[in-house]
């Protein structure tokens, strides 16, 4: 679970939320939605640490951490509306690179547990390309893979269905409701109604639940 | 034929010095012009004002100058060097400050995202400027640093300046001495083999990075 206190973050004397309060039980998905520039891709970069915060704390399963905590960026994962891949790393080495520099997980685990992930998703034959090479839909995929290599508490996705074809959006949905089985908190920033009544839980509307100034 | 086997020695030892200066030019220019390169961006007023100081007078003022400076205008102050010392530390710190700013400029394109990504997944800075940020830079940075070994391996026949017999200056004793053009021409042929050589190695280089794009 995760439960968002007291939270608030300004760039100078422009307010973007305060005092924001959110909380999700382990396994539920939340769609946050909106307007864009309204602020909402900057809530979950706060989350990840990404963006410094002037107040707020998140409670995880394990603990009470002060926003912009170290700690919290590889409990919170973040999957980016462009992928953000690396694009000088094998889909595999994408995969297994933050387990072994900050887990220090051995190669064989890490290329296992890779490999194990990528076949969950659909991308077994995608293992040694490169991210060039792959299709929207399919580095979203490798994303998603990525982010759970590292075994994250809490997934945020900021806009994960844009640009990607029916298809990709089905399975990106697919992929949400094992994980949800699984019983990992998901917080979905999404423009595409249709995508957030087909996942999610419950719906946070932004611009009518936030305070400002 | 036999002309050319009477000049040779010379020339080849000239050629010993002309290597010289462009290996440890290399080693001294390439780790300094990273630092330099990074100090650009420092936070500290005092830093980028010192960096930028350095980098105008380096590009702005004649290698030339620099050499004539560095040995003979040091010398006046007490600070005493070899001709090879000399030699070689006007042209590590002049290569370095050229070399730093196209260092700067590849590793400002690489996208933001991308530190982000590693930031995200809970990698140091450390981390992910070896594994993530630098490979990336080296891809763009190679043609304009091939430009500029290029232009070292010219640029080595200014130490004649500072009276190093480097391959130019045999080349230039036994002209005046023999009354011929022909050394002339065996010069600018090693210098045309040296130049291709590198320009060979930039290419295979630059073909060991498209693996990725």
């Amino acid at each position: 679970m995760i439960e968002i206190k007291a939270l608030t973050k300004a760039y100078g004397d422009k307010v973007i939320f305060k005092d924001l309060n959110l909380a999700l039980a382990n396994g539920e998905i939340l769609a946050v939605t909106g307007p864009s520039g309204i602020g909402k891709t900057t809530l979950i970069k706060t989350l990840t640490g990404l963006e410094p915060a002037q107040n707020g704390t998140i409670t995880l399963d394990d603990g009470t951490y002060p926003v912009g905590d170290p700690k919290l960026a590889a409990k919170v994962a973040l999957i980016f509306q462009d992928f953000n891949l690396f694009p000088n790393m094998k889909v595999i080495d994408n995969l297994t690179l933050a387990p072994r520099l900050v887990k220090k997980e051995s190669k064989s685990a890490a290329n296992q547990k890779a490999k194990e992930l990528l076949a969950q998703l659909g991308l077994s034959e995608q293992a040694d390309l490169y991210p060039y090479q792959l299709s929207g839909g399919q580095k979203q995929r490798v994303g998603i893979a990525r982010a759970l290599a590292m075994d994250p508490q809490i997934i945020a996705y900021d806009e994960p269905t844009s640009g990607l074809d029916e298809q990709s959006t089905d399975q990106v949905r697919q992929i949400m409701l094992n994980l949800k089985q699984k019983g990992v908190a998901q917080l979905v920033i999404t423009h595409d109604l249709e995508f957030a009544k087909a996942v999610a839980d419950r719906n946070f509307d932004f611009a009518k639940e936030v305070q400002y100034g | 034929m036999a002309y050319l086997s009477e000049i040779m020695p010379a020339i080849f030892s000239g050629l010993q010095l002309t290597v010289g200066v462009f290996f440890i030019t290399l080693l001294g220019s390439v780790p300094l012009g990273i630092l330099v390169s990074l100090g650009i961006k420092s936070p500290y007023f005092s830093i980028r004002w010192l960096i930028n100081s350095y980098i105008w007078i380096m590009r702005g003022t004649p290698l030339l100058l620099q050499l004539i400076f560095i040995y003979y205008g040091l010398a006046m102050v007490g600070f005493s060097f070899s001709r090879f010392e000399a030699a070689a530390f006007a042209f590590i710190i002049n290569y370095a400050a050229y070399l730093a700013e196209i260092f700067r400029g590849g590793l400002q394109s690489v996208p933001k995202g991308q530190v982000d990504a590693a930031k995200v997944l809970g990698l140091s800075k450390a981390q992910t400027f070896f594994k993530v940020v630098l490979p990336q830079a080296v891809k763009i940075i190679v043609p304009s640093f091939g430009n500029e070994v290029v232009n070292l391996v010219k640029d080595t026949s200014l130490i004649y300046v500072i009276g190093l017999g480097d391959i130019l200056r045999a080349g230039s004793i036994a002209a005046s001495r023999d009354v011929t053009l022909t050394p002339y021409l065996v010069v600018g042929v090693i210098y045309l083999l040296m130049v291709g050589f590198v320009t060979l190695l930039l290419r295979l280089t630059e073909k060991k990075l498209s693996v990725w794009r």
